[in-house]
């Protein structure tokens, strides 16, 4: 076998056959599925080349149905602010936005155009994302399945909560929120970590980044791991969690070889699940002590004596001189 | 005759594959190739220098491409400049020979001609004399019957202010002064003045209103378009941080308002000058004073100045102009700030002496000192 053929980006066995529609249980699962299902192979180099059914549930009506709203009263939104003129809408797009309310408003109902549709589309979204959830916590019920899938899910909206809820009612107005649009909600992170004196000397910050990073390196470790090993029935993985074979034991080997540890083929699926699901949690608290409990992060830094301190001068004239910049420098 | 086998040609025939696809994306892998050679064979051509701003370990550095360090600012070989003609002992001053001359009175007839011809060469070298003072016989010329002539003495006597009162400011780093070519640059109107243009948003008030749109004032980004006026007109307080780790907050303290706007000033400021933050701030801290450089302060009072200068020169000019020349959306008159003469330089004209040549336009006093020319 030529290499290229299995250090491939995409799925390298696609089955297509009749669709597979899946079982009914006691619970009458079936019912809330859709009764189509089709083929894609392009879907196919990237996962399952079966496309449907789909359980939606009375939670994923729910959730489709506000999210949608949401959505339409932001775009709307955005779509009054450029006199509804679709081309400028599309040139503005990135830039456009529908922002919280005023600070004086505080947490007070605003007029519509002034931060009040702001808030009736994010009761849309909040009703949304969490019937999302239910929705998740549901089908795994009814697969008779653990709820890890949800519980990470609620990690994520933990940090969704913090931001939009909860920080804005301790800091006691909806003008703490975050704007929905593209770069809107960017200058809305730059300018909070300015506000609150540099959030990179936040501790919830920086386990935040470690836990993101940390996931990123365990997935690209067990990404590749496990395509290694695919070649001796390693990509079956649940099958090696009970059975261990020889594309287990090559996998730890050279984990322990490398760096005296290994995980297991159960273990690195709990790191990666708790490096995922500490990411938001860590970050979620940093956001809430900010402007709560700590004022500026730089401060309470130098305070803990972890900000160091530089003691060679400021300003260019220290370093150099202007007509040296410019390449202009003459008499030398 | 052909040399290859027939079972070679019957199958090519029975198959016949497009090659256009491989040739393609050889033709595209190739080109890569080579333009890779070529960049690492001839070097970069996008190298950048960079300008040491603060301690080793904080990032705090100038960078810009060599090439526009090396073209410069092109407008710095169109300044007109001319030496000064001393004054001798009981030369009959300009206020005596012609009529009207309220704030140049005192210069010599030759030193009067002088500035006004460098004049025209600065602010209208295309329409001439006649750009402030109507297509007329010399002898009318002391008439007000245009507004560019009344908008121009008002302007020498803000450079000469500027000169005079301004020093801590513009001659921060060495003597170098402005003059009216300092912001005008061979043309009637300024490139770098600013209107109000806030709100941008249809249909909104307040805080969404502001902001969210791509103006030339908010350069182009999302952050609001209100700052100038805020803080240039309205004298807004430029301060959003606590100065202790916790703090009680307050009503009317500054919020993620008040610092995405300051963020929207000094980002205008960073491009006025062709720099970044840590020109002027470890950018750790913002707001730290131990931790600035000696250009924070300059800036700091190159706001001060221009709060100054647009209180009480420009603003004050509103009535004189014709409404061509007033604001798009509010017809306010044209004002200033710190790009109107950096012009994306740190320094304007890259730190060349403009005031040297013209002590007429360096003192609001008419005491004018020419000891530098004498013999």
């Amino acid at each position: 076998m030529a290499y290229f053929e299995y250090q491939n980006i995409f799925t390298q066995v696609q089955v297509q056959g009749p669709p597979e529609m899946g079982m009914d249980n006691e619970n009458r699962m079936a019912r809330e599925r859709t009764k189509g299902a089709s083929f894609s192979t392009l879907l196919g180099w990237f996962g399952n080349a079966q496309l449907g059914p789909i359980y939606l549930g009375w939670a994923g009506v729910v959730s489709l149905a506000t999210g949608t709203l949401w959505l339409n009263i932001v775009g709307l939104n955005m779509l009054a602010q450029v006199d509804w003129s679709i081309p400028e809408f599309i040139r503005q797009l990135f830039w456009l936005a529908l922002e919280p309310p005023g600070p004086e408003y505080g947490l007070s109902i605003p007029p519509l155009n002034d931060g009040g549709w702001y808030i009736i589309s994010s009761f849309f979204l909040l009703v949304s994302v969490m019937t999302w959830w239910l929705r998740v916590y549901l089908l795994a019920v009814e697969h008779k399945m653990g709820k890890h899938i949800a519980w990470a899910f609620l990690s994520a909206i933990w940090l969704f909560l913090v931001l939009g809820l909860f920080r804005p009612i301790f800091m006691g107005s909806w003008s703490e929120a975050v704007p929905y649009g593209i770069f809107p909600h960017l200058d809305w992170t730059t300018a909070f970590s300015i506000r609150y004196g540099n959030l990179y000397y936040n501790p919830f910050h920086c386990l935040s980044i470690v836990f993101l990073y940390g996931s990123v390196l365990l997935f690209a470790m067990h990404g590749a791991t496990i395509l290694a090993v695919s070649r001796f029935g390693g990509d079956r993985e649940l099958e090696q969690i009970y059975d261990r074979g020889t594309a287990s034991e090559r996998a730890a080997l050279f984990w322990r070889w490398t760096m005296g540890f290994n995980a297991t083929m159960e273990g690195i699926h709990r790191w990666a699940w708790w490096f995922a699901v500490l990411t938001p949690i860590t970050g979620g608290i940093g956001i809430l002590l900010t402007g709560t409990v700590v004022d500026n992060w730089f401060l309470w830094a130098v305070e803990h004596n972890f900000a160091p301190e530089y003691l060679e001068p400021y300003g260019y004239e220290a370093y150099g001189t202007y007509e040296g910049f410019l390449g202009r420098e003459t008499g030398q | 005759m052909s040399i290859r086998p027939k079972w070679f040609d019957q199958w090519n025939k029975d198959n016949p594959t497009s090659v256009r696809g491989l040739a393609i994306l050889i033709a595209v892998m190739g080109s890569a190739v080579i333009l890779a050679v070529v960049i690492i064979g001839l070097g970069n051509p996008a190298q950048t220098s960079s300008m040491q701003t603060g301690p080793r370990g904080t990032a705090m550095y100038v960078p810009e491409f060599d090439v526009s360090l090396r073209r410069g600012d092109m407008t710095v070989a169109d300044f007109y400049t001319d030496e000064p003609f001393v004054p001798e002992r009981g030369e009959e001053l300009a206020g005596d020979i012609y009529q009207n001359v309220q704030v140049l009175g005192g210069l010599t007839d030759a030193n009067f001609n002088r500035l006004m011809n460098a004049m025209t060469q600065w602010v209208a070298p295309d329409q001439g004399c006649a750009y402030c003072h109507g297509d007329v016989a010399l002898e009318e010329y002391g008439e007000d019957n245009l507004y560019t002539k009344v908008v121009a003495r008002r302007m020498i006597e803000m450079t000469q202010s500027i000169n005079e009162n301004w020093d801590v400011h513009v001659n921060a780093n060495a003597q170098v002064g402005v003059t009216c070519y300092t912001c005008h640059r061979g043309q009637n109107v300024p490139d770098n003045i600013w209107f109000r243009i806030s709100p941008v948003n249809s249909a909104m008030a307040g805080w969404s209103a502001n902001q969210n749109r791509v103006t030339m004032t908010s350069n182009f980004t999302s952050l609001p378009s209100d700052y100038l006026e805020t803080y240039l007109l309205d004298f807004e307080r430029i301060a959003v941080h606590d100065l202790a780790p916790r703090v009680e907050n307050l009503p009317g303290d500054p919020l993620i308002q008040q610092t995405e706007r300051t963020y929207a000033f000094m980002n205008y400021i960073s491009n006025s000058l062709g720099v970044n933050c840590t020109f002027c701030h470890n950018s750790r801290a913002f707001y730290d004073g131990a931790q600035v450089t000696p250009q924070w302060a300059t800036a700091s009072l190159g706001i001060q100045m221009v709060q100054e200068l647009n209180a009480d020169y420009l603003v004050p000019l509103a009535d004189v102009y014709p409404p061509e020349r007033l604001g798009p959306v509010y017809g306010d008159p044209p004002l200033a700030a710190c790009r109107t003469c950096h012009q994306g330089y740190q320094r304007p004209m890259e730190g060349l002496n403009v005031i040297h040549n013209w002590p007429e336009l360096a003192t609001t006093s008419g005491d004018y000192d020419y000891s530098a020319f004498e013999q």
